[in-house]
């Protein structure tokens, strides 16, 4: 259930497009107004997540064990992995979210002969960046279609991407490194039996979804074909606001779009949502300063105290007959 | 609800929305048309049809260059029954006679820079 269920959604959602665009002809709801809808559903649902995290408190740092703090002088300061200021706060970042140093710790427990072993295991970083970072060229390159004239830097990309000059169109590397990823990211959800048990729908959808986008956009580059041309004129009158919907541009353009703005929805309400709660992981942009600055808890109540010369004035009397000794004596 | 840290917050939102919607700031306005190609004033059908030429005429040069180089095979048979001599300069820019105003304009507006060019001549 937990596979099928996804399985069949994204099933239906294809036959959704060819019944839509290829019988009904509803060109302008799956060319226009969708679109719309995903993409300020995409900015709206972001913007509250980020806002509802935003309103949770955290007042106090959480120093990991990850490495040294900052201690005495004569201690070496790990400062990427805990560190004290602003420069190395953003140094953690910028480890994290272009490299993914926490995934990079994964461990992989076993038994061997009986007896439990934590190994490193990178497989899942390299498989994860690998796919993170060829998802992010893709849609660098995507630019081509959305910004006229095309910046030079888009051309830089599409070249070496482009690189073995293989196949026309070109065949490009990053086309064959997400299928590599995506498939490797379902695999290892379908074969490995822990992990199975653990995956819910929740972490099927999303996967089958990227990986019929990334299907239909290689079916369209390099085997049925589409008019490139014609879908720019599309999306230029999409960001334009002079809408124009041009004939002759295949049904798998519109499977590629609806799947996609299948993604922009459905986005902020999943765990996909991580693009933007990695800025926001408290173990990760706060700087481990707990020992320098004092952090008040904004929710401490008011606690009424009193001190030891107020107790002192108050059984004055009886403390000297007890022969107790006064601090304020003490002090003359 | 109270947030915490607005102002940072705040500033992240504002430059991620900045960053998604930036292609429409840039094409308000205006919405660039691909210019207008030069058309063959002699002929009046291409090796194939308009409509897969428009798609497909990078797998048709590709099959002549296979063939050609591969197979020396250099007479192509469209599917209207006339024969072409299989040649990126001596057919194709024998009618489009001008590269920029008809291939270029489509490439450039597309974001397309094939490579062919390094070895193969623009006219003859
Ligand atoms: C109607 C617009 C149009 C015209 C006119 C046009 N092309 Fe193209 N061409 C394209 C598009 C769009 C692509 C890229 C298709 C893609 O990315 O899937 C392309 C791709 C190519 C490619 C493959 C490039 C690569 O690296 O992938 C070659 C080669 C090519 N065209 C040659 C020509 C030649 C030669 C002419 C002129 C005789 C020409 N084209 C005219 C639109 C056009
Ligand atoms: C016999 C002359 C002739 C030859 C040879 C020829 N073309 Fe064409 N081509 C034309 C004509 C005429 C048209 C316009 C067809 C129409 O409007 O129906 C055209 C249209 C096209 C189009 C579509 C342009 C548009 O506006 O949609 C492309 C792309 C194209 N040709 C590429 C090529 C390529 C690549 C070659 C070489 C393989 C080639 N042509 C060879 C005459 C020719
Ligand atoms: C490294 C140089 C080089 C590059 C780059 C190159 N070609 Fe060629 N091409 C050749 C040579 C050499 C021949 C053989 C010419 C012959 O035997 O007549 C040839 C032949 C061809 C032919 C058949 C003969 C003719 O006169 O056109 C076609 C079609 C062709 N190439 C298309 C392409 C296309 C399309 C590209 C770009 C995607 C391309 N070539 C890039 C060197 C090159
Ligand atoms: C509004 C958003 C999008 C539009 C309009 C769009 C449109 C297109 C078009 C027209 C092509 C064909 C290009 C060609 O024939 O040369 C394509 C290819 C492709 N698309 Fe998209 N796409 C979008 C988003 C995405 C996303 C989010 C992904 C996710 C990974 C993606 C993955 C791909 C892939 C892998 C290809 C194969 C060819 C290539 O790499 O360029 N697309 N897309």
């Amino acid at each position: 259930m937990k596979i099928l269920y996804p399985f069949l959604s994204i099933f239906v959602l294809i036959i959704v497009v060819f019944i839509g665009v290829h019988q009904a002809d509803l060109h302008f709801l799956f060319g226009i107004i969708i679109p719309y809808v995903s993409i300020l559903v995409f900015l709206i649902g972001m913007v509250l997540r980020v806002g509802y995290w935003a309103s949770s408190p955290v007042p106090f740092r959480i120093p990991t064990t990850a490495g040294q703090g900052k201690t005495l002088p004569w201690i070496k300061q790990d400062k990427l992995e805990s560190p004290s200021t602003l420069p190395q706060v953003l140094g953690r970042m910028a480890l994290e979210i272009l490299l993914f140093r926490s995934l990079f710790r994964n461990t992989k427990a076993e038994l061997s002969e009986s007896k439990l072993a934590y190994g490193s295991n990178k497989w899942l970083w390299l498989g994860g960046l690998a796919f993170h970072w060829t998802m992010l060229i893709i849609i660098v390159r995507h630019y081509r279609l959305f910004l006229e004239p095309v910046p030079g830097m888009i051309h830089l990309i599409e070249s070496l991407d482009g690189f073995f000059e293989i196949t026309l169109p070109t065949f490009y590397v990053t086309d064959a490194l997400i299928l590599i990823c995506v498939s490797f990211l379902l695999l290892r959800r379908l074969l490995v039996p822990q992990i199975r048990y653990i995956s819910l729908a929740a972490d099927y959808f999303p996967l089958f979804l990227i990986f019929s986008i990334v299907i239909s956009g290689i079916l369209m580059r390099y085997v049925l074909k589409t008019d490139v041309v014609k879908i720019k004129m599309l999306i230029g009158g999409l960001l334009s606001f002079q809408f124009q919907v041009p004939e002759g541009i295949g049904t798998m353009f519109y499977v590629h779009l609806f799947l996609v703005c299948v993604l922009g929805i459905y986005f902020p309400f999943s765990k996909l949502v991580h693009m933007g709660g990695v800025f926001l992981s408290p173990t990760r942009n706060l700087a481990n300063n707990n020992r320098e600055k004092r952090h008040i808890n904004p929710w401490n109540p008011k606690v009424k105290i009193r001190s030891y010369p107020e107790y002192e004035s108050e059984f004055r009397e009886k403390m000297i007959d007890a022969e107790i000794p006064l601090e304020e004596e003490k002090n003359e | 609800m109270k947030i915490y840290d607005s102002g940072k917050i705040g500033l992240g939102l504002i430059f991620f929305i900045a960053l998604v919607t930036f292609p429409f700031w840039v094409s308000i306005g205006g919405n660039k048309q691909m210019p207008e190609l030069k058309m063959p004033d002699s002929a009046h059908e291409c090796v194939e049809s308009k409509e897969f030429m428009r798609t497909n005429h990078m797998r048709l040069l590709n099959q002549w260059r296979d063939s050609v180089v591969r197979e020396n095979n250099y007479i192509y048979v469209s599917s209207t029954g006339k024969s072409y001599v299989k040649s990126l300069t001596k057919t194709c820019l024998n009618c489009h006679s001008s590269k920029e105003e008809f291939c270029e304009r489509c490439h450039t507006y597309a974001s397309v820079r094939p490579y062919c060019w390094s070895c193969h001549l623009e006219s003859e």
